[in-house]
């Protein structure tokens, strides 16, 4: 009872904010010209949903999104699975990553620019990079996180080293590495938009980018909405995956 | 000076209701220490909560120097049982000890005398600059009593304040909590689901029922003034009162109730 | 004399492996005519003219204001926002779907949408980065004073410690490590939009310069303003590094001893 009576109320303020929409330019409040009413902007998304073009440019984000997401999975998934197994690396691994993680994404955009073009591999090179940092600090946790004495006991029954991975270090692992998945997908949305927006690849942000210089202001906000839609989306998708994964786990996990 | 009146708490979950408390009525004098006994789920802390202002009664009330009790009054200090949670971590203890005080309006110096003297007084006078969590929970447990004391309150309220301490500790704080009362004369509320620990502590000892909770008996304790664990647990006299409210508690378990209807009195 | 040997292993810990890698990227990069990956050296040197000119109060300083006054906007604004929220479930009950949507946008998308309603300048790029980076700060925020504990709070009432002063000794305190936590999130996303603003439409600036670079194909150059932008946010990184330590310094204590 009470979780449907804050849902009501979630629906009832999502409401509001979009009657404010309305109202407020409308109104006069906000300058109509920078900020057209919501019916305007539904308007243009009706015709986006219509158009083919725009399918055309949600799938090709979905696509740059997609393949630089399981690149840089796959990527990380390997590299922390390794450093977590040699325990030389180990002792330095933290320090290395607390100092080149922060180094962003975005500057590698004029040597993208450079070498690629305007073709998708230019976007992929930013989502793999920023998603390969994002998911491999998951991973890292996750195996840190990784019982000593289970994995001593692991050894002592002659487990080989790929058996010890596989029993012991890849179940701990496993919330960490999907966490780092859900993650690695927020931030895969947002280079691939941003690849599009600033280089000019094909995709929803170019699609803004153009709107934004032809100031067809309700197409540019239904755009934005769209990007907002399909991050959304992608979140519910991969909380989704996490929760199915993790219900088999609760009896491993410990205590969150 | 404080009265419990005819107390009654009723808990509405998804639909159902619970009454945890039904009746109970108490009182006690000025400087009174009195324990407060019952079997598990006796709605101890529900009364304890009511008391403090931290929770409003469904019906009744709870009346302290004349005036009822409506969210939290002035003079009251409570100490909690998880000692570790009612202390701020990012303070020192002496910081922890001063900070009711500051709201209390005393100045630099009165806070500073009352900071010092109350861990002077639970032997903690060489921890005053650690954090909380740098010390044993024993120690933790004798800085949220320090605190208590510091502010002065006309009343203490302890709610099963050393449950989840050692048994060694616990004696020593038993008598810590004995000595600071003849000291400082401040009424005291102590509820304690340990028989031993209540008669050894109280002038009386109010026996609950399982809930819904009514106050099954009022036993007063007529042992010597001045107790010492040694001696005065091995008295005959300690052994038939912690006898007495064993039953007591036996009864209220299987569902029984008061003899009689049950008027509180204050001792002699 | 413990302290100075432990300090140097930390720093040893840290800049080994990227000195490493430095030295391999030297080394590797010695006799390269590969148009798009110029030898170190040259990078370096591009490096000492470009920056250390007047390029630094052109371009790099007001990058960094811009970037400074955008986030502290954003964290001034999400405490503000954030602290009743987290205190009234109502509140959040209403708030919650909206936010959440917001949240989901890629900030980078609001870059177009600012350079139409303010224009080219200073204020349309702090708004951006101010928009975009309160998200984490701010749910962040909430999070962390609802999940201010009970007893800490049943503590205050009895003493009687309320408004400001409770807000100031207990649910900023204890909400700390979230927002700090948030905080860290909401740098990582300021920098990037201090960039990207300045490489989509602007007229000075970090990001402007070194896309200006690339479009005229000085390569040495533009490697040279990448290295920058690293720099930049590991030494922003360190920043809030030292700035987490003195706040939360009761808090790794606290953690250690469970």
């Amino acid at each position: 009872m009470r979780a449907s009576r804050a849902r009501y109320r979630g629906v009832v303020g999502f409401l509001a904010l979009l009657a404010l929409w309305e109202v407020l330019p409308v109104g006069g409040v906000i300058p109509a010209r920078y900020f057209p009413p919501l019916h305007e902007v539904m308007a243009a998304m009706a015709d986006n949903v219509a158009d083919r073009q725009f399918w055309s440019a949600v799938g090709d984000t979905t696509q740059s999104w997609f393949i630089g997401l399981v690149v840089a999975f796959v990527a990380a998934a390997l590299v922390g699975l390794v450093l977590g197994s040699v325990p030389i690396l180990w002792r330095y691994v933290d320090s290395t990553i607390e100092f080149l993680r922060p180094i962003p994404s975005v500057a590698l955009i004029p040597l993208a620019v450079l070498m690629f073009g305007i073709d998708m591999k230019s976007a992929l090179l930013l989502i793999v990079y920023a998603a390969f940092w994002q998911i491999l600090i998951q991973v890292l946790y996750g195996v840190k996180d990784v019982d000593p004495v289970a994995l001593d006991t692991a050894r002592v029954f002659g487990f080989s080293r790929w058996s010890q991975i596989r029993h012991v270090s890849w179940p701990t692992a496993l919330p960490y590495v999907i966490t780092g998945f859900r993650l690695g997908a927020s931030v895969a949305l947002v280079l691939a938009v941003t690849a599009e927006l600033v280089i000019g690849n094909p995709g929803i942000g170019h699609e803004i980018a153009l709107a934004e210089s032809a100031l067809a202001l309700p197409e540019m906000y239904s755009l934005v909405i769209t990007a907002g839609v399909m991050g959304v989306l992608i979140n519910q998708l991969t909380r989704l995956v996490e929760r199915r994964a993790l219900h088999w786990h609760q009896s491993v996990r410990s205590e969150a | 000076m404080l009265c419990v009146r005819h107390l009654r708490k009723v808990y509405e979950a998804s639909g159902r209701s619970v009454e945890a408390v039904h009746d109970v009525d108490f009182s006690l004098r000025q400087g009174e220490l009195v324990c407060v006994v019952g079997p598990s789920g006796a709605g101890k802390t529900t009364i304890l909560r009511c008391i403090s202002g931290l929770l409003t009664p469904t019906s009744g009330e709870v009346v302290l120097d004349g005036r009822r009790v409506d969210g939290p009054p002035e003079g009251m200090a409570v100490v909690f049982q998880d000692y570790g949670r009612s202390l701020f971590p990012w303070m020192k203890v002496r910081q922890n000890v001063e900070l009711p005080l500051r709201e209390k309006g005393l100045r630099g110096p009165e806070r500073r005398r009352l900071v010092d003297q109350s861990l002077e007084a639970v032997g903690l006078a060489a921890a005053a600059n650690a954090y909380p969590w740098q010390l044993s929970g024993g120690m933790q447990q004798r800085v949220a009593i320090a605190r208590a004391v510091a502010y002065e309150p006309e009343v203490l309220l302890m709610d099963e304040p050393f449950a989840s301490v050692d048994a060694q500790t616990r004696a020593e704080l038993e008598d810590l909590v004995r000595s600071l009362w003849t000291r400082l004369g401040v009424t005291i509320v102590f509820v304690t689901h340990d028989i031993d620990e209540s008669v050894y502590l109280g002038e009386r000892v109010i026996v609950l029922s399982a809930s819904p909770t009514v106050v099954m008996e009022d036993v007063p304790i007529d042992l010597d003034a001045v107790r010492d664990q040694l001696t005065t647990r091995s008295e005959p006299r300690f052994g038939q009162l912690r006898t007495r409210v064993y039953e007591l508690i036996q009864k209220a378990k299987e569902g029984g109730q008061p003899a009689s209807p049950q008027l509180s009195t204050p001792s002699r | 004399m413990a302290g100075v040997t432990n300090a140097f292993q930390r720093l040893t810990k840290i800049f080994l492996v990227p000195a490493v890698l430095f030295v391999a990227w030297f080394a590797s990069s010695r006799d390269s005519t590969s148009f798009f990956f110029p030898p170190l050296r040259k990078i370096l040197e591009a490096f000492a003219d470009t920056w250390f000119s007047d390029r630094w109060s052109a371009d790099i300083v007001p990058s960094l204001l811009r970037l400074a006054a955008g986030f502290l906007i954003a964290v001034a604004l999400a405490l503000v926002i954030g602290v009743p929220l987290g205190h009234s479930k109502r509140a959040r009950d209403y708030a919650e779907p909206a936010l959440e949507f917001f949240r989901a946008i890629p900030p980078t998308v609001m870059i177009p949408v600012l350079l139409v309603i303010s224009g080219v300048g200073d204020t349309s790029k702090v708004a951006v980065i101010a928009f975009g980076c309160i998200w984490p700060m701010l749910l962040n925020t909430i999070e962390g004073v609802r999940s201010v504990d009970s007893l800490l709070k049943d503590t205050c009432d009895i003493y009687r410690i309320h408004g400001l002063t409770r807000l100031r000794v207990l649910t900023l305190r204890a909400a700390s490590p979230q927002i700090v936590t948030g905080m860290r999130t909401g740098l990582s996303i300021a920098i990037i939009l201090m960039v990207i603003s300045e490489m989509f439409a602007s007229k000075d600036g970090l990001g402007f310069t070194i896309i200006q670079f690339q479009r005229t194909f000085s390569i040495p150059e533009m490697w040279s303003g990448i290295l920058l932008l690293g720099m930049i946010g590991v030494a922003l990184s360190l920043l809030m590094r030292v700035f987490e330590m003195v706040v939360l310094r009761w808090y790794e204590g606290a953690r250690e001893r469970g």
